[in-house]
């Protein structure tokens, strides 16, 4: 691989980067200048050629995205950027917002621009008090040199640009979801079509991009679509910032080439925690299926991970070793689903509900050995069945593990506990479950011969 | 810690539903006067339709009594012309917004695990010990709410605590009963960023969009160690 030069995280080393003297000292806003230079339809046919793919998780190609919104429809066009960043293992949008504020909202600017819209909000998540402050901070500063408001930097073109705060919810990171939430109502997923293109926020076209994908546009307008095409791979252009976490020597967001296989971004990050063995990882966050390590040479791109049978995601790469519980990391993982569920469909709601407690059963040590297909049952049961992807997510880390890890679910079984539960491993169940009731509580209540399975239960 | 993981019936259908909650917590209003009133105000202009500024309002009333009392609720509703269902309906969606009394302090650590794999879950027990049996609503002294978190999204830091929702990065727990402490006695330690937390009225004020709670500043040093790993660009 040839030298690769960090792109979004060029800055990050640069305490002064977060200030607009900072960031243009650094040749910031030359992207913006070069598109106000240019049609608006130019600049789409420019992100076009680039490549560049959504980086919040679906990988939908962004110049796509901005074509799809109609013009003189008699509505305004929003653009909305997504900084809700709450995938379990997923820290990069908050390093951005950090460390570079200016080049996410350049790229938000060029967006603007480019879909005509003069009205831009950024859904930034409630528990970034600090990072939404930072981006606040350089929202007032573009305001001020000329970048935001009125005729910006000579152009003629208007933008005004709002950060709203969310108030902790995982799912108004799901677009539609975000858009409940922003005008005012609970954060609970809308029926697709029509899609937010068309029918957004006020019922009007909106284009919602995540805040990685917006902090690439600059880059592709600056130094040219082609450029931005000649890193990464054929279909997964452009650099990206992996997220590493868990049992690595040095957790932590590490930009490479798009498709950089799985194995090198783990030694990026110091390799596995104190020389363990890799038993298992998310290539993007706990929604998308585990994989092994056989699959470690997967490049991590769109299309190669999924050709291993996963997805990418939002690139965050949770490792767990050899000592540690794939059904205990299951388990919390399922406890996150239940308690994020925002309740509007019934498949998740209950099937979240349903699985924490076979798997809360199981980790206890209380399984049986038909739970294991009971949950893949379930799983089934649960996919692509409601209007968002919250519930697909939640059968990914069951479903994969059940398929990996059979075997350690049929331990749990037959020694009646945790294998791995006396060798001073963390725990990683919810100190509170998020199904209600206690486990310890559950067994005084219901004697022996009073378990219901969950089939029964449902029939 | 003993524990079996027993499927259990349904209270629907055993009949036995669980105690209606007592009747909730409220205040005597008005909640929103004046100086408040005004920002009320400013806020709903920014946006183009007023029910936007729904959970800046929100925000609001908890910056004023420190948690959303139903009586602020009715307020909200009266002044975006919306009923106090609708804004309940709402309310009760956001984990942020604190439906009952709650510590000056929210102190959040995270379980998922990112976190718990390095030893969040371990924290968070800790924290418990230390904070006390109430300490998942509001401690006797009304300083703490202690409250098990969801990813934070600073899986680099893990195991990541907040105070109201400022991150402290790799948290032991002998720094954790350090910061309690200090914290106790009035020295609030600074975050790894963003400065020394205020209390949840002053953070509520900020997520309502009313600026930031502290001026501007560069990174600081985490209390805990120095930036280690997660070099940018690798």
């Amino acid at each position: 691989m040839a030298e690769f030069e960090p792109v979004l995280t060029a800055r990050w080393g640069n305490p002064d980067a977060a200030s607009i003297d900072g960031y243009l000292e650094t040749g910031g806003y030359q992207g913006l200048r070069k598109a106000l230079d240019m049609e608006p339809d130019a600049v789409i046919e420019e992100v076009k050629a680039s490549g560049l793919r959504g980086r919040g998780g679906a990988g939908f190609p962004t110049g796509t995205k901005w074509s799809f919104i109609p013009q003189n429809t008699g509505k305004p066009v929003y653009v909305t950027v997504n900084a809700d960043e709450s995938e379990p293992g997923t820290f990069n949008n908050r390093e951005l917002l950090e460390r570079d504020p200016h080049q996410l909202l350049e790229g938000a600017i060029i967006c603007a621009y480019a879909v005509r819209c003069h009205t831009l909000f950024v859904y930034c998540r409630g528990e970034f008090v600090w990072p939404g402050t930072v981006l606040e901070r350089a929202v007032a500063e573009a305001y001020d040199r000329g970048y935001l408001g009125e005729d910006i930097q000579g152009s003629g073109f208007d933008l005004d640009v709002m950060v709203h705060r969310g108030a902790g919810a995982y799912i108004c990171g799901e677009e539609t979801a975000l858009l409940e939430s922003l005008e005012g109502y609970r954060g609970q997923p809308r029926l697709r079509p029509p899609f937010p293109a068309v029918e957004g926020l006020y019922k009007s076209p909106t284009v919602i991009n995540n805040v990685e994908t917006l902090s690439c546009v600059p880059h592709v307008m600056d130094r040219g679509a082609s450029w931005f095409a000649s890193i990464g791979t054929e279909k997964s252009t452009g650099p990206g910032i992996f997220s590493i976490s868990g049992k690595v020597e040095r957790p932590g967001n590490y930009e490479a080439p798009m498709g950089t296989p799985a194995r090198e971004l783990i030694e990026m990050a110091g390799g596995i925690r104190g020389g363990k063995r890799l038993k298992a990882w998310t290539p993007g966050g706990s929604s998308t299926p585990y994989l092994t390590p056989e699959h470690l040479d997967t490049p991590m791109d769109f299309d190669s991970v999924q050709a291993a049978g996963s997805l990418l995601g939002t690139k965050a790469m949770i490792v767990l070793d050899e000592t540690d519980c794939v059904v205990d990391a299951t388990l919390r993982f399922t406890q996150f689903y239940a308690h994020e569920s925002c309740g509007k469909c019934t498949p998740c709601r209950e099937g979240t509900w349903w699985m924490e407690r076979v798997l809360r059963r199981m980790e206890a040590g209380h399984g049986r050995t038909e739970d294991i297909d009971l949950m893949h049952d379930v799983g089934q049961n649960m996919l692509f069945k409601s209007f968002c992807a919250l519930a697909d997510g939640a059968v990914s880390p069951i479903d994969s593990s059940i398929k990996y890890f059979r075997d350690e679910y049929e331990e749990h079984v037959r020694l009646g506990r945790c294998p791995l539960k006396d060798e001073g491993r963390p725990r990683l169940e919810a100190a509170s479950p998020r199904s209600g009731g206690t486990t310890g509580e559950t067994a005084q209540e219901l004697p022996e011969g009073r378990e219901l399975s969950l089939g029964e239960v449902l029939a | 810690m003993t524990e079996a993981g027993h499927l259990r019936v349904p209270q629907w259908q055993t009949g036995q539903l669980a105690p209606v909650a007592a009747a909730r917590e409220d205040v005597e209003g008005p909640v929103l006067t004046g100086d408040a009133r005004r920002l009320a105000e400013r806020t709903i202009a920014k946006y183009p339709v007023r029910r936007s500024a729904l959970v800046p309002l929100l925000y609001l009333v908890q910056s004023e009594v420190g948690w959303v009392p139903r009586q602020g609720m009715r307020e909200v509703a009266e002044i975006l012309g919306l009923t106090t269902a609708e804004v309940e309906a709402v309310a009760t969606f956001y984990t942020m917004l604190k439906l009952h009394p709650c510590g000056k302090y929210v102190v959040s650590i995270c379980t998922n695990p990112s976190c718990a794999l390095l030893g969040g879950r371990a924290l968070y027990e800790r924290a418990k010990e230390i904070l006390g049996e109430q300490c998942e609503h509001i401690t006797p002294d009304g300083m703490f709410t202690l409250e098990e978190e969801e990813c934070l999204a600073a899986c680099d830091k893990a195991p990541v605590l907040a105070v109201n929702y400022l991150f402290y990065d790799r948290v032991s727990q002998e720094l954790l009963e350090r910061m309690i402490e200090g914290i106790r006695a009035g020295h609030v330690p600074e975050a790894a960023r963003g400065g020394v937390p205020g209390e949840l009225k002053d953070v509520s004020r900020t997520l309502a969009g009313m600026g930031s709670q502290t001026p501007p500043q560069p990174d600081t040093v985490p209390a805990g160690e120095g930036e280690g790993g997660g070099a940018p660009g690798g």
